[in-house]
């Protein structure tokens, strides 16, 4: 671990932050390209194997970049990265939420948060859909996850 | 067309949410959230809690993905923000990471040690079927709690095709489909 280091993931982590639209699919070969492609900080398999474990865990993308921190670096480089990737987006969606809070008598600004709803929820069902085809390649897996569907919706 | 949603819009009013609630409110969420935040945080945010409904929280959530970085994480800054300023805002932080990332760290450890038992690529395969049906299950029951109107239902569906699909880059639907849904929306309130 080297203050240099830690400076290359803040730096790298907090660009990705606010260049970050898109979600999980968009995002992820972008942390693979920082971390293995341009600032060899892993090989792929080791990535793959990161990869795997933080895409059973909440918020893939943002742990993802937790668990590169940790491969780079340890505890130190951990929380340094997990903060270089969490504060810069954060502070936007702070300011962002209090102008259309302040521009809602705007009726363009109520139209985008009302005709955004059913775009957000329709890429959720795509996600769960994508994600079902991913993950179970057995009947076995199916039934899993059916089993995990009935339970929400019950 | 006048509320697409048909739910009474109190957009940016302060929610009544303790500090000590928001961080137990969204620790929850977290480490719920295997697989994704998205079906943890709404059984927390509209069913437990009823901090909103599932018309706010849609919103909310809409406005987080068309945010850089993950929409749940700006869900809770934007919730937090609400509910105690950027106070509110860190602790809503604080309370959805801090769970998953102690997690993660024992499970990279166990990982590093065990990963390679057929035991364990089993619970994590089976881990991740599982929670590609809680993210299914909670999209459909948004979709019927939301209320839509017939436009807003088939932007869903045409959102769904496209991406789920035919694999569309998020990027793309959100801004294409997002505009046409918001100049849609916008001519029905002009009206």
């Amino acid at each position: 671990m080297s203050a240099r280091d830690l400076a290359s993931l803040t730096t790298s982590f907090a660009a990705l932050s606010v260049g970050a639209v898109g979600g999980a699919n968009a995002v992820t070969p972008e942390i693979q390209r920082i971390a293995v492609d341009q600032m060899h900080w892993m090989d792929q398999a080791t990535f793959s194997q990161l990869f795997a474990i933080a895409n059973t865990a909440p918020d893939p993308n943002v742990l993802l970049v937790s668990m590169v921190g940790w491969q780079v670096a340890g505890v130190a480089g951990l929380l340094v990265a997990t903060l270089a990737i969490l504060i810069p987006s954060s502070v936007l969606a702070l300011v962002a939420n209090r102008l259309i809070t302040r521009y809602d008598s705007l009726t363009i600004v109520r139209a985008i948060r009302t005709g955004l709803a059913p775009i957000a929820v329709g890429l959720l069902l795509s996600s769960g859909f994508v994600l079902s085809r991913g993950a179970n390649p057995t009947i076995w897996a199916w039934i899993i996850g059916a089993a995990a569907m009935a339970f929400v919706l019950t | 067309m006048s509320n697409a949603t048909g739910a009474e819009d109190r957009w940016g009013a302060p929610l009544a949410i303790s500090v000590k609630d928001l961080f137990l409110g969204f620790f929850k969420i977290g480490i719920l959230g295997f697989g994704g935040v998205a079906p943890g945080a709404r059984r927390v945010i509209v069913e437990e809690r009823a901090w909103l409904s599932d018309a706010e929280y849609a919103q909310v959530l809409a406005i987080g993905q068309a945010l850089p970085g993950a929409n749940t994480v700006n869900a809770a800054v934007m919730i937090g923000d609400r509910a105690k300023g950027p106070m509110g805002a860190v602790t809503a932080l604080f309370g959805l990471m801090g769970g998953p990332l102690l997690l993660l760290i024992g499970a990279a450890m166990l990982y590093g040690r065990y990963g390679d038992l057929p035991m364990v690529r089993g619970a994590l395969s089976a881990a991740g079927s599982a929670a590609a049906g809680l993210v299914a299950g909670t999209a459909i029951k948004m979709l019927t709690g939301l209320k839509l109107g017939r436009v807003a239902m088939a932007f869903a569906l045409i959102t769904f095709i496209a991406v789920g699909v035919f694999r569309v880059p998020l990027l793309a639907a959100l801004f294409v489909l997002g505009a046409v849904s918001i100049a849609v929306v916008w001519q029905g309130m002009r009206r």
